[in-house]
């Protein structure tokens, strides 16, 4: 279970977070909804490392992990498919695997995990020689995510697995998050998405300007007229 | 597949070998042949070290000629003979340092292998010393990014060119004056193997899974720290491997040279290197060793003529003099960066080409068909 309680985040002078806490229990899938700018990535990069907090606690199965370092919070458990999915460009589909156990040493284990990752993303395994920069937008996406797994998390932090994809691989994409739950990953997804992002979300944050305005499970808040009006809109998501 | 290609890559490094062996042996030492394999040897490793850093790495570093110097120096000052020192230092009262690896190997080796386990220990504490001069300023230089990078270690590798020739480290480096009369290899082998070994290393360590996160840097920094990869950690250690090596090259073009002195190791050297590594197409170590034996090959004799009067049979004292050829040499160099953008291997290795299926070429239904 991951606890944060009473976060703050300031870049310079600006204060991207201002006090926010959440939880997100095990084996559930949380989600994070909120406009650009809201805070919803600097929640995330401050979980695995990659922004330094100014206050509050972010607690992991009870242990505090502000202040260790990234690749000490990675190997606890925690893995993060960041925003604009970042794979390796010129290297292989299979490299890029590699690369996210990197911390890892168990060999034989690693080699189940790559089967694993193959029989979620069969397309993977089909294109593991090709060069990551040559993959279409959402199978980059789905490397990103296969690479994450590769960690063997516990935790998967998701950003904006959604973005910039067709409506039809975004279906893909959360019918393969909402299966990797089920077998047990538990999910920290931010999305800008909310309908779809609300529908497999078990609990779900609202985040406006760096402070939490709303939380619920994820039919309540898909329910909730003002989550409608700001986020959902008339038309669609 | 994979069998099938190690064996072919056996063979051919084989007969590569074969050939340097018949050529050590029916070329006198001094023929230019001889010395465009030497030299080519030294800069195919040299020029691979520095690939690790810029090709694989993604730091574009120009400090090669610096580490060169270390080890060139290191591999002098310990090898020169000690009755021999009196007249090497003859400014400097025979110097500071009174003793000489190769003789002191001698001394439980034997004759003959104390003094080649002697040359490659001096050889060993060169590339040493180089690589605790790139820990010591990777710590703040490598917080630099890019252009910054790159004129942060030339100016290192030109500080340290002119240290070397301070009179007050003359009882060690002998001043502006030339360290001479230490042992050498006088075997193109022995350099074309050497080399080799070392450049068989870099291969090792590009493959392993430290190389994997060299490329995930090169790639994308954000992402590869996602991956719980320490970006310092592993930057310092490229950094410190590629100098280690560049130290070792060094050492090794001292012999080659006979002579040492601060000056050759200018900045001009480096860029000599980082021309190869661009020839050869940046990300590829065939390339590299490729394109330093055709650079050295054209620069050392090909082209030679060209600086001396008269080329392709054409006798035109007045054109054809001394730096001329670097003018031709400028122009060959523009026709490949206009067209060979990515060198002549791009980021292939040689093996890649023969293979039916290259890792970027590889048709759809092979993969299907393996999927």
């Amino acid at each position: 279970m991951l606890k944060i309680e009473n976060l703050h985040v300031a870049y310079g002078g600006i204060q991207a977070l201002r006090g926010i806490s959440l939880e997100v229990p095990d084996g559930k899938i949380v989600t994070l909804i909120g406009a650009n700018g809201a805070g919803k990535s600097t929640t995330l990069r401050t979980i695995t490392g990659l922004v330094k907090a100014a206050s509050g606690s972010i607690q992991w199965n009870g242990e505090e992990l502000l202040g260790k370092s990234i690749d000490k919070i990675i190997s606890e458990g925690i893995a993060m498919s960041p925003e604009g999915r970042r794979v390796f460009p010129d290297l292989t589909v299979l490299e890029n695997l590699k690369l996210g156990a990197y911390l890892r040493r168990d060999k034989g284990e690693i080699a189940k995990d790559l089967q694993w990752v193959y029989e979620l993303f069969p397309r993977l395994k089909e294109r593991d020689w090709q060069v990551a920069g040559t993959l279409s937008g959402g199978e980059q996406q789905m490397l990103a995510v296969g690479r994450a797994l590769m960690s063997r998390p516990k935790l998967l932090l998701m950003d904006e697995p959604s973005l910039g994809l067709a409506p039809l691989v975004v279906q893909d994409i959360f019918s393969i998050i909402a299966e990797i739950n089920r077998q047990g990953v538990t999910i920290l997804l931010i999305e800008q998405n909310a309908n779809m992002a609300l529908k497999i979300a078990d609990l779900a944050y609202v985040l406006e300007t760096g402070t939490i305005t709303m939380s619920g499970t994820g039919a309540e808040l898909l329910a909730n007229e003002k989550v409608k009006e700001a986020y959902l809109g008339k038309h669609k998501g | 597949m994979k069998r099938k290609e190690t064996i072919w890559t056996a063979g051919i490094l084989l007969v590569l070998l074969v050939l340097c062996v018949v050529l050590d042996a029916s070329l006198p030492s001094y023929h230019i042949a001889v010395k465009v394999v030497e030299k080519a040897s030294v800069y195919a490793l040299v020029a691979v070290s520095m690939n690790l850093l810029n090709g694989f790495t993604g730091l574009f570093s120009l400090g090669q000629a610096g580490f060169m110097l270390l080890g060139a120096y290191a591999y002098g000052v310990l090898t020169i003979p000690v009755d021999k020192r009196p007249s090497v230092y003859q400014y400097f009262d025979g110097g500071a340092i009174q003793f000489s690896l190769p003789e002191a190997f001698s001394g439980f080796l034997g004759e003959g292998a104390g003094t080649v386990a002697g040359m490659l220990a001096a050889l060993l504490v060169g590339g040493l010393l180089a690589a605790l001069f790139a820990f010591l300023i990777g710590l703040p230089v490598l917080r630099l990014k890019s252009d910054y990078l790159a004129i942060a270690t030339l100016g290192f590798a030109e500080i340290l060119k002119a240290f070397f020739q301070w009179n007050a480290l003359g009882p060690i480096t002998n001043g502006s004056n030339l360290l001479k009369s230490y042992p050498v290899f006088s075997h193109p082998t022995a350099y074309v193997v050497l080399a080799g070994i070392l450049i068989a290393f870099i291969v090792l360590l590009i493959n392993s899974t430290y190389g994997r996160a060299f490329m995930a840097i090169r790639d994308d920094e954000v992402a590869a720290e996602a991956m719980g990869i320490n970006l310092a950690r592993h930057k310092r250690m490229a950094f410190i491997i590629s100098s280690f090596f560049a130290g070792v090259g060094g050492g090794m073009l001292a012999m080659y040279m006979g002579t040492i002195a601060a000056a050759p190791f200018k900045s001009a050297m480096t860029y000599e290197i980082l021309l190869i590594v661009v020839i050869g197409g940046i990300g590829s170590i065939t390339g590299s060793v490729l394109a330093s034996f055709l650079y050295i090959l054209s620069s050392e004799w090909l082209l030679r003529g060209l600086d001396s009067g008269s080329f392709l049979g054409i006798n035109a004292p007045g054109l054809f003099k001394n730096g001329f050829r670097m003018a031709v040499f400028s122009v060959i160099i523009m026709i490949v960066v206009l067209f060979f953008r990515k060198g002549i291997m791009g980021d292939k290795e040689l093996p890649d080409l023969f293979r039916r299926q290259s890792r970027r070429e590889r048709p759809e239904k092979g993969g299907a068909g393996n999927g």
